[in-house]
């Protein structure tokens, strides 16, 4: 059995990653053109992964389940990608980002890995801009920052409100250059389903084809999940429809670890649930919070006869109303971290204070602003963003306030992994935000994008080479091997068990159970007795989906439906490890916060017990799963109660 | 609100397709074109009846997924926005809606409205981006590039591929995105060394996919939700002539 060995490098902090470079293991060229990697994903993470390792020389197959691999869900980030460069002169460097990425996550996170991070972080800039992404700009015509989720300093780069879109578009471009080449393959509409491993090693994946529904073997010297985050668990979240972790979840039940499963983000300022209709939820970015105030009204009556259309927001007096963040967090007001500013929201409506008829929804009040900057500038800045909410809402944010409540957005938990980004299973390896690896328990704003290119474009292309110079005789295993042929068996047992099962509820009806379950028990607030109880719902909740799921259609055609039932069935899984995880985890820390722990309203960590990484083996779909701890060991850092008081 | 649906059903990509009739009633306006679809294909999953393939993903009007035809309009009635945009109080009560999958010979079918798009990649992998290998780049202040081409790049480079202007033009020409590439990387001075041959490759690519030719009738400009202009056009037919002399 594996054990938990983080390979960090020895030496000073600064000089790990340097250590480690000049110490990998290379793969000569003649030898790369006959290693053949998998890359399962291609979001930032994993395109810039497949183009980087193919212009090394790898023969890479790359695998998306989208049409086009320009579609990830990567394109749909807002605001921005930080760096560590120092363009403002104003007091930015490697250290910095990274003391700030360790306490912003609540100190659970590596601190090696985080340090690389933050110095990476540059490398990825200038790439970008090599490629052509078009960033905002000063008159200069030098790179323009601006300051995002409450940093002091400014070192966050965008491309108006479209940074993720052209980042992806950047490595796409990339990507499509070595298809183009003839050094990537390129799967669309694949969707990975298994992970095939010989002599406990990876060594290939399974994958459906969408569009005749056949399954497919694929073989690979090592084999890289980019497949991002699990947020759609809780099935209303800001993730795209189709994001799911089915190909991390296979991976888990083939041996590789998951960690800190139930450390999710839950994002302050997203547009509030209207009907059950709903199929997603909206993300309005982070950067309103720095000209919109947070409020509800004091009293519940003014609360009560605004949800009744009574009273709207213009009708209450200004002493009437709380400006909760202001008040309670003085120093940081309305800037104050995710996790804090999410919990907030909650408590005011818990209090029956919320401002929309189902009780779960704050203002965000612009009339400060336009009073004191006026209306065009308050436009300017926003400029996509509000007539984005007025199509949503049919109201305008500059005559009456936004309306905002916290949603799901983005899970820091994910696969185990090593310094060189490879699971417990060798050759194994999970890039992005499929990984557990650098936010700790809660993520920055402008974080994800940093550490998905930098993980696909400026780590693994090192860490990977040091694990292939050790399988160049390692002819490509034919695929009518056993384990291939097991594999697909069982992908196809559980797929005619699906398809056949021809019950009463809808995959839907499913999904959003779960999703209600996880809400209300493992969301923004959890406590032993609700993770208990919610645990048992979800073993009575699968057991009902695995005997009255309808799916319709058959298996072998384009069958969308069936595609959503095989991810809610590995949902319906990976929710109860989150609801284990965090009944294990007895303490508040980042976006997980047990009621039981806390001083003050405010989280209680506990470092004496609790400063590990939960790392969670699999031993079967009703055992429970085995805890394993990586200690986390901070040398560089002093762990500090996390205050924005 | 209440509609009738005329939805394009088509099982693969070699059966004949047809419109089929079906009936929605208690529609929330504030619902999306999309939701109005998911309760649709709820109903019929509940009736044992196949549901509607559509693409779609983001659901924000991002990701370039979603793809209707909507009553003769790419991305329906509203102006510069995706069909995963739109919300059912642009829709008449009553009224009847026309749902079809994008029309062009180089997207076909697979399924229902579901079509493939893969030429557009096949395009980009002709030349779609600057050849600058991971690793190889220079500090990005290096290289200050004027604000004004900076964000006349970035308008060019928003275009989302989600192939709407194909759709809408009658000929079936595929100028707007290929020139919106064309023009972000041509405005760029990252974009100077393959300049010529990025223009010549990539609107051969676009022509061997079988698109169709400009005829200047614009209503890809129109019908574009990202409001990609028509001058970009004009742009990649002077960066196509100046690399074709070049070339002589
Ligand atoms: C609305 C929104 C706004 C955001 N804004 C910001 C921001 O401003 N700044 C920031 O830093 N971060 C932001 N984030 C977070 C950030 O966008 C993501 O964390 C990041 O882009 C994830 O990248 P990725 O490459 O890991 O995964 P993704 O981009 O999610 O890519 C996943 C890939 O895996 C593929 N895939 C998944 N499962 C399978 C399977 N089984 N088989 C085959 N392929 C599969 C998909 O097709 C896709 O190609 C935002 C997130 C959201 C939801
Ligand atoms: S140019 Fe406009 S319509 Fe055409 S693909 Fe791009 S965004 Fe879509
Ligand atoms: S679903 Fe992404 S643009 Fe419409």
């Amino acid at each position: 059995m594996s054990t938990l060995n983080s390979k960090i490098p020895e030496g000073p902090l600064a000089e790990k990653w340097s250590n480690y470079k000049e110490h990998a293991k290379l793969v000569n060229p003649a030898n790369k053109r006959k290693l053949e990697v998998i890359v399962v994903g291609t979001g930032l993470a994993g395109a810039a992964a497949a183009a980087s390792l193919a212009e090394l020389g790898y023969s890479v197959k790359a695998f998306c389940f989208q049409d086009s691999p320009r579609r990830a869900h990567s394109i749909a980030a807002q605001g921005g990608i930080n760096a560590a460069k120092n363009y403002k002169n104003d007091g930015d460097s490697v250290f910095r980002l990274f003391y700030d990425t360790i306490k912003g996550g609540d100190f659970r996170a590596r601190e090696g890995n985080v340090y690389r991070l933050a110095d990476v972080s540059r490398n990825i800039i200038d790439q970008c801009v090599a490629q052509g992404v078009p960033f905002a700009r000063d008159y200069g015509g030098l790179l323009d920052n601006r300051s995002f989720g409450g940093s002091q300093v400014s070192r966050t780069f965008y491309a108006r409100g479209q940074t993720g879109q052209q980042l992806l578009l950047g490595a796409y471009g990339a990507l499509e250059r070595q298809i183009g080449l003839g050094n990537v393959q390129m799967y669309s509409r694949h969707e990975m389903v298994e992970v095939v491993t010989i002599e406990g090693k990876a060594r290939g994946i399974i994958a459906r084809n969408l569009i005749t529904g056949e399954l497919e073997r694929y073989f690979g010297h090592a084999v890289l999940l980019c497949t991002g985050g699990y947020g759609n668990v809780f099935f209303l979240s800001t993730n795209a429809m189709g994001s799911n972790a089915t190909a991390v979840w296979k991976a888990h039940k083939k041996g590789a670890y998951f960690g800190n499963p139930c450390f999710t983000q839950i994002h302050p300022t997203c547009i509030p649930v209207t009907g059950d209709y709903q199929s997603k939820l909206t993300l309005m970015s982070e950067s309103l919070r720095n000209d919109g105030r947070v409020w509800v009204p004091k009293s519940k009556e003014d609360a009560k006869a605004i949800r009744e259309g009574k009273k709207t927001a213009a009708d209450i007096k200004e002493d009437d109303r709380d400006y909760y963040l202001e008040r309670k967090y003085p120093s940081f007001g309305n800037l104050c971290p995710r996790d804090i500013a999410s919990r907030a929201a909650k408590e005011a409506c818990d209090d029956g204070r919320g401002i929309v008829p189902s009780g779960l929804g704050v203002f965000l009040d612009f009339a400060d602003s336009i009073k004191r900057l006026g209306i065009d500038v308050v436009k300017a800045r926003y400029g996509e963003l509000f007539p984005m909410y007025q199509n949503i809402t049919n109201e305008d944010p500059l005559k009456t306030p936004m309306k905002i409540y916290p949603a799901v957005h983005y899970t820091m938990g994910g696969l185990w992994v090593d310094y060189e980004l490879m699971t417990t299973v060798p050759g194994l390896y999970c890039l992005g935000e499929a990984n557990f690896s650098d936010h700790g328990a809660n993520r920055l704003g402008a974080s994800a994008l940093m550490q998905g290119l930098a993980d696909g474009y400026f780590v693994i292309p090192y860490t990977v080479g040091n694990y292939l110079s050790t399988e160049i005789f390692v002819k490509p295993i034919p695929t009518d091997h056993p384990a291939f042929v097991e594999a697909e068996n069982d992908a196809k047992e559980r797929a005619e068990k699906l398809i056949n099962t021809k019950g009463k509820k809808t995959v839907d009806d499913f999904h959003k159970e779960l999703g209600k379950i996880m809400w209300e028990k493992c969301g923004m607030a959890r406590t032993a007795e609700g993770l208990t109880e919610a645990r048992k719902q979800l073993q009575q909740l699968r057991k009902e989906f695995w005997s009255d799921v309808n799916v319709p259609g058959t298996l072998n055609e384009f069958n969308p439906e069936f595609d959503k039932a095989s991810r809610v069935a590995d949902f319906l899984e990976l929710g109860e490890l989150m609801v284990i995880d965090a009944l294990n985890r007895n303490e508040s820390c980042g976006g997980h916060f047990r009621e039981e722990y806390q001083e003050g309203g405010e989280a209680k960590r506990d470092d004496e017990n609790y400063r590990y990484v939960a790392a969670w083996e699999f031993k079967g779909v009703e055992a429970d799963p085995v805890l394993h701890k990586e200690e986390l060991v901070f040398e560089n850092i002093q762990l500090q109660v996390r205050s924005y008081k | 609100m209440k509609y009738n649906l005329k939805v394009w059903r088509q099982k693969n990509s070699k059966s004949e397709g047809k419109l089929v009739d079906y009936t929605i009633d208690s529609i929330n306006p504030d619902m999306s074109f999309l939701e109005m679809l998911d309760v649709l294909n709820d109903n019929l999953v509940r009736k044992g009846e196949d549901p509607i393939a559509f693409d779609h993903d983001c659901r924000e009007g991002i990701c370039g997924m979603c793809s209707l035809h909507i009553s003769g309009r790419a991305h329906g009635p509203q102006h510069a926005a995706t069909t995963c945009q739109l919300y059912m109080r642009s829709f008449k009560d009553g009224g009847t809606i026309y749902i079809e999958p994008w029309r062009a010979k180089s997207f076909p079918v697979i399924k229902d409205l579901v079509t493939d798009r893969s030429a557009f990649d096949r395009i980009i992998a002709a030349g779609g981006f600057v050849s600058v290998n991971t690793g190889q780049a220079q500090d990005a202040n290096n290289l200050p590039i004027e604000q004004a081409h900076a964000e006349k790049a970035m308008d060019a480079a928003a275009c989302i591929g989600c192939g709407a202007c194909v759709a809408a033009c009658p000929n079936s020409a595929a100028m707007l995105f290929v020139s919106a590439k064309i023009s972000q990387l041509a405005l760029l001075p990252q974009g100077g060394p393959e300049r010529n041959i990025r223009a010549i490759n990539m609107v051969n690519q676009m022509d061997a996919e079988g698109f169709g030719n400009c005829t200047n009738i614009g209503a890809c400009e129109a019908e574009c939700p990202k409001e990609i202009k028509l001058t970009n056009i004009a742009r990649m037919n002077r960066e196509y002539l100046l690399a074709s002399l070049i070339n002589e």
